[in-house]
């Protein structure tokens, strides 16, 4: 579904992603981890074109996303994406944070879209708060909203950037969950992200990345206990110790 | 529409404008120093916390920075004149006393605002500062002098300089009482050659030099006050 | 000065009204909201065009705001003084030279002020419109602009502030508004000009110090309705 084929890009002279070639197939979890700087955040933002890649090719079901005649706003329109620190839009209530898009790009009558987007807040727990404003929810209760407004559009994939390193640690249970059932309900999913219970359960496959490279690819259980690349052994150790 | 920029750019035209800018930074750099000086002072004495001074010196800001400075010239120059006895108000005439109470006038007006811009730079200096001067054993005068107001200045500089702006600015005000500065020989020069746009162009392109060079000044002093602050 | 106060106040309210022209603080108090509410729009386009992407929308906004700012607001006047005139083909009155002069100045500096505003909106907030697909456009109406300008209400009410001071200026091209009148009272009393002034810049000091008080009511008020937005959302 997506697919990575000899992707580089610099910043400036630093080279933050080296010889990217992978596949995510339909369906799939994937989480990225690495030590910081490893290039995993810069990786997924190239799959929306948040960020700009210098060499190699991103297949999206087949096609270039780079292509000329291709537009990024409807190609984004079709990718959920999670932020750390949320970006919810103050000035709007819970409700039309996940409605303007649907409103502005998929130009949905209002009826229609306050439905759709009653129900997206009722499946992440939050209909009650429908008419809350951003500053009044808690950072849970915030990203859990801008997950809902993430699936507004029906995307096939949705990305996570570190979805809950800005939460609280007693947050940070109730956005995972959310996440859990979008993997059973069959969501591909690519997450970037230090939770490693949330990995071992409902990943299919860990990709780890060190230096702008992909390092080792393999399931949850095989990387967790048996990690082959040196540094990947040394990120794992690393991880239990904390 | 044909230009004679040349005809104004020589012999007597020239000397107007000479004059004219030299009048204006004249009264620009006198106003000036004399404001920072007094507004350093002001500080100062507002922040011994001594009640009669911090009303006297709030109401002072407050006129000056809610009454335009125009009107502020006027009260100066046709008001307070008047109040001194009759022959010294012929000799003030005869000395110049335009100049004089344009002086004052945009003096006192900058010093109001910078002394609010240094104020705020002061409160933005942690009070914890004031208490290391004195455990040292320094007195007020001492910690202001040498602890806080150095921080405060420099904290405060992005806004003096900007009021420095706005002092250069408003010299052209001086006009309006007979200061021949610069915008004065603007209206010279037009009324007597009626080549309005060179007139008008000449003297703009001076201002913009001043202000932009002192707007660079200003930019310069911040990025070199914000490296040094990040030691 | 009590009775000064009371022989003249009608004339420094409303000039010469009822039999003539409006004149006086009701005059100033005119042309200070037509200058803010017609510079509006066109400080928005500036704004806007100063934190643009585009080169091309940047360079020119560059250049008018910082040669408007860079004059004298009397420059500003008696350029207006010259050209409108000239643009138009026929003499025009004093007021809307006035006015022409206050629009270019306040779209300048609120210019300035509404960059700031657009640039103050977390860029997260940008990304995330358009991680959703919201074009540029649709990113500037539904998220910036609405926030920027809820924003900026205190700068605005600033400005105004600064324009009334500004019309003052207005007496040099014979404009009759209230420093205008201060002058003709003056002319008229001879004796007292110490007070006849003082009275005027205490008209200016009641208006202005009133709205600067506004002016911290409003900023209390948007500090308050927009949160903090740095606690709202982790580092940005």
């Amino acid at each position: 579904m997506i697919v990575f084929n000899d992707v580089q890009k610099w910043y400036g002279p630093l080279q933050v992603l080296c010889d990217i070639n992978e596949t995510i197939e339909r369906g799939e979890v994937v989480v990225v981890c690495g030590p910081s700087g490893s290039g995993k955040s810069t990786l997924i933002r190239t799959i929306n074109r948040l960020e700009p890649i210098q060499s190699g090719r991103i297949l999206i079901e087949g096609r270039d996303i780079h292509e000329k005649n291709v537009d990024v706003n409807q190609l984004r329109s079709n990718i959920g994406f999670v932020f750390q620190s949320f970006n919810l839009f103050p000035h709007l209530s819970a409700l039309r944070n996940v409605m303007l898009a649907m409103l502005r790009v998929r130009k949905l009558e209002r009826r229609e879209a306050e439905e759709r987007a009653m129900a997206l807040l009722a499946r992440v727990g939050l209909e009650d708060k429908a008419q809350s404003y951003p500053p009044q929810l808690s950072g849970g209760q915030q990203q859990r909203v801008a997950i809902a407004r993430a699936l507004a559009m029906q995307p096939p994939i949705i990305l996570f950037d570190e979805p809950t390193s800005a939460l609280d640690p007693e947050m940070v249970g109730e956005v995972l969950q959310v996440m859990k059932a979008l993997a059973k309900d069959g969501m591909t999913m690519v997450c970037v992200t230090h939770e490693m219970g949330f990995a071992r359960d409902v990943a299919g496959r860990v990709l780890f990345m060190d230096r702008g490279r992909i390092l080792e690819r393999t399931t949850p259980e095989a990387f967790f206990h048996k990690p082959q690349h040196p540094r990947a052994q040394k990120f794992v150790a690393d991880i239990r110790h904390a | 529409m044909e230009i004679h920029l040349l005809e104004l750019l020589q012999g007597y035209y020239l000397q107007l404008f000479i004059a004219g800018t030299a009048m204006t930074l004249r009264l620009f750099f006198a106003s000036l120093f004399s404001g920072f000086a007094l507004a350093v002072l002001l500080t100062a004495l507002r922040a011994t916390g001594i009640p009669v001074l911090r009303w006297v010196i709030a109401a002072f800001v407050e006129y000056h920075r809610n009454v335009p400075a125009l009107v502020q010239i006027f009260v100066w120059y046709f008001g307070v004149s008047q109040l001194f006895p009759a022959a010294i108000r012929n000799w003030m005439n005869a000395q110049n006393g335009e100049f004089l109470f344009a002086y004052i006038a945009l003096g006192l007006n900058v010093a109001a605002y910078m002394s609010e811009d240094l104020r705020s730079g002061l409160r933005s200096i942690a009070r914890t500062q004031m208490e290391a001067a004195r455990a040292l054993g320094l007195n007020f005068t001492q910690a202001m002098r040498d602890v806080m107001l150095p921080q405060a200045l420099r904290v405060a500089s992005p806004p003096l300089v900007s009021q420095s702006l706005g002092l250069f600015k408003a010299t052209s005000l001086a006009m309006a009482i007979g200061v021949a500065e610069l915008t004065y020989s603007a209206r010279l020069v037009d009324s007597d050659t009626f080549r309005t746009f060179e007139a008008f162009a000449i003297v703009s392109v001076i201002y913009l030099v001043g202000s932009w060079s002192i707007a660079g000044l200003g930019y310069l002093l911040e990025s070199r006050l914000r490296r040094a602050g990040s030691q | 000065m009590l009775e000064l106060l009371q022989t003249y106040t009608p004339w420094l309210l409303v000039g010469q009204y009822p039999s003539g022209p409006i004149g006086g603080l009701a005059l100033t108090l005119f042309l200070a909201v037509t200058g803010l509410v017609c510079a509006f729009p066109l400080s928005v386009l500036v704004g806007i065009a100063r934190s643009s992407e585009s080169r091309w929308a940047r360079a020119p906004a560059f250049v008018i705001v910082h040669i408007v700012r860079g004059l004298p607001v009397l420059m500003l006047i008696f350029w207006c003084y010259y050209v409108i005139p000239l643009l138009f083909g026929r003499s025009v009155p004093g007021i809307a030279t006035l006015i022409a002069a206050l629009i270019f100045y306040e779209m300048a500096f609120l210019g300035e002020v509404v960059r700031a505003g657009i640039q103050a909106i977390p860029k997260g907030q940008i990304e995330a419109a358009r991680s959703l697909g919201l074009s540029r456009t649709r990113c500037m109406l539904d998220i910036v602009l609405p926030q920027a300008l809820f924003n900026m209400i205190p700068s605005i009410l600033s400005q105004f502030i600064n324009l009334i001071k500004n019309t003052s200026l207005g007496y040099i091209i014979s404009v009759e508004e209230l420093t205008y009148f201060g002058h003709q009272i003056n002319s008229t009393v001879l004796t007292r000009p110490m007070e006849v002034f003082l009275m005027v810049a205490a008209f200016y000091f009641v208006v202005c110090f009133s709205l600067a008080r506004l002016v911290g009511w409003t900023e209390r008020h948007v500090r308050r309705r927009r949160g903090n937005l740095i606690a709202q959302g982790g580092e940005q």
